[in-house]
């Protein structure tokens, strides 16, 4: 019998209509932002499966769009992301797509910049707010956002392992999860953490010879 | 800790207690929380519900697809026009209940109780008992803990989900968890308050979930009026002395096992009821 506090049933806090169309959707929004530069000019959502479908009726466009200005999923200016993106001079495309074998709600999100190349991000809305993000920029990743998570890309080499989790555990940082995958000679490690990430964690992994990329993703708040 | 209605109905009886109370109690034993803190948080969503309720009576509230709203409004004034009839109570409690579903529909902010789709009922059903007996938002407060005890109860042994129990599971589970707080605010023993819960669940066993277009509007909103009537007639029947020859954990059990004889059709896929219908069907149209 799984266990349900007052708040389970007496909430969330929401904007409407759904959980999974509204609140899942900003998440993945924020996420996104997150990720990238925020000096693009223009965002184009690829929507997929039911997301193409139902996301005129459901608002999961405003709530995209609130998502990549960074509005949380509680935030009343949802309703008015697509004025306020206006604003900002963000211009916003939506465009239905086969994004393959997929989960029904899912988007491609790609953000576009003037002197750069583009960059994408794709997540789906798995239910009740909950989240995946499975792409980034072409790497795939699969992690919630429900924690704060770190993505790095490396060369793999003896230790690598152990000279990572070292930075973090010498910081009194814990780790929750961590997951490693390896492509010929590069891994990719997701690892998720208890507490916040700071930029000096970042940095010093950086620092190591292997790595190839990294970024720290704080969690998105539900 | 309590799992079932039996045994939250022996804690209070036990202990002397209302159902609010031993709720409160075992919430903040369970996610260490204090008194205070707890007070405070449900103070915020009491804020929530109160707005949702009300914002959309004087202003015409469309939904973002457009194919609802406008009707809390519609019904608030023609119950200033005195001609109601089923009089002034009912009307002023389904326009709340309306109010709260069409800010929900419009991307407004809301609080799930149990869902999204139900948020209307409670708040409407706790609103209107507390103009009608000049009750305090804490005694409103201590409402919402009762309703969130059923509510608990609901979802350990059965489901407040559409797509697993049909609508009976999410406008049914808020009227009944409405009907129990009201019977505790207006001063009803805690038999009463298990029998009022029973009595909603059973008047409405059997609702489908067929929203048109899968969009949480039509029936949806309807149904939130209706769930507040339910509720509270239910809280009527109680505090009449009537009471359910079914306990109310085998009352949820039939409710659960109902939702899951349901075919696939008829929980919230948009495949069956009104959502199937000729007009149903020419309104999915628009969004694909
Ligand atoms: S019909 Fe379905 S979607 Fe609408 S309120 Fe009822 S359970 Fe929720």
């Amino acid at each position: 019998m799984k266990n349900y506090g007052v708040f389970d049933i007496i909430g969330p806090t929401m904007i409407g209509p759904s959980s999974s169309h509204t609140a899942g959707a900003v998440r993945i929004g924020k996420i996104a932002r997150s990720l990238v530069d925020d000096s693009f000019f223009k965002v184009s959502f690829h929507l997929h499966g039911s997301f193409a479908k139902t996301y005129k009726g459901h608002g999961t466009d405003r709530a995209l769009v609130g998502g990549i200005l960074g509005m949380n999923p509680y935030d009343e200016r949802i309703k008015s992301s697509f004025d306020i993106a206006e604003k900002n001079n963000i211009q916003i495309e939506f465009i239905e797509d086969d994004l393959g074998y997929v989960h029904p709600n899912t988007v491609k999100i790609v953000f576009q910049y003037k002197e750069k190349d583009n960059y994408y991000i794709i997540g789906s809305s798995i239910g009740g707010g909950n989240i995946l993000i499975t792409n980034i920029n072409g790497n795939e990743v699969e992690f919630s956002g429900n924690y704060p998570t770190i993505l790095v890309k490396y060369n793999d080499r003896k230790g690598s392992i152990s000279r990572i989790s070292s930075i973090l555990s010498n910081n009194d940082i814990n780790i929750a999860t961590m997951k490693v995958s390896r492509k010929e000679k590069i891994a990719t490690m997701l690892i998720e953490l208890d507490s916040p990430i700071e930029n000096k964690i970042i940095n010093k992994i950086s620092l190591l010879d292997e790595i190839i990329y990294i970024t720290g993703i704080n969690s998105i708040e539900r | 800790m309590f799992n079932k209605g039996s045994e939250l109905l022996k804690l209070c009886k036990d202990n002397d207690k209302k159902i609010s109370e031993i709720v409160i109690k075992s919430e903040m034993e369970s996610s260490d929380i204090t008194y205070d803190e707890l007070m405070n948080k449900m103070k915020e969503v009491l804020k929530t519900m109160d707005k949702s309720a009300n914002s959309a009576l004087n202003k015409e509230i469309i939904s973002v697809s457009k194919i609802s709203g406008g009707n809390a409004k519609k019904i608030e004034n023609y119950k200033d026009n005195g001609k109601t009839i089923s009089g002034d109570l009912i009307n002023s409690a389904m326009a709340k209940a309306l109010s709260t579903s069409e800010i929900n529909a419009s991307m407004g902010k809301i609080v799930a109780a149990p869902t999204a789709g139900a948020s209307g009922i409670l708040p409407s059903a706790l609103l209107t008992v507390k103009e009608k007996f000049n009750l305090s938002d804490e005694n409103l407060i201590h409402g919402l803990f009762a309703a969130a005890g059923i509510g608990e109860i609901v979802s350990k042994n059965a489901t407040v989900s559409g797509a697993e129990g049909g609508c009976q599971a999410e406008c049914g589970v808020a009227s009944a968890m409405a009907a129990a707080a009201i019977v505790e605010l207006v001063g009803g023993d805690v038999e009463s308050s298990f029998h009022a819960a029973s009595f909603a669940l059973i008047n409405i066993m059997g609702l489908v979930c067929d929203p048109i277009a899968g969009l949480v509007e039509f029936p949806c909103a309807l149904r939130n009026a209706s769930g507040v009537a339910n509720a509270l007639i239910s809280a009527d029947l109680a505090m009449a002395g009537i009471k359910s020859i079914v306990p109310f954990d085998e009352v949820v059990d039939a409710m659960y096992k109902v939702g899951k004889a349901m075919p696939e059709s008829l929980r919230e896929t948009a495949l069956g009821g009104i959502a199937a219908t000729f007009t149903g069907n020419e309104i999915k149209k628009r969004f694909e």
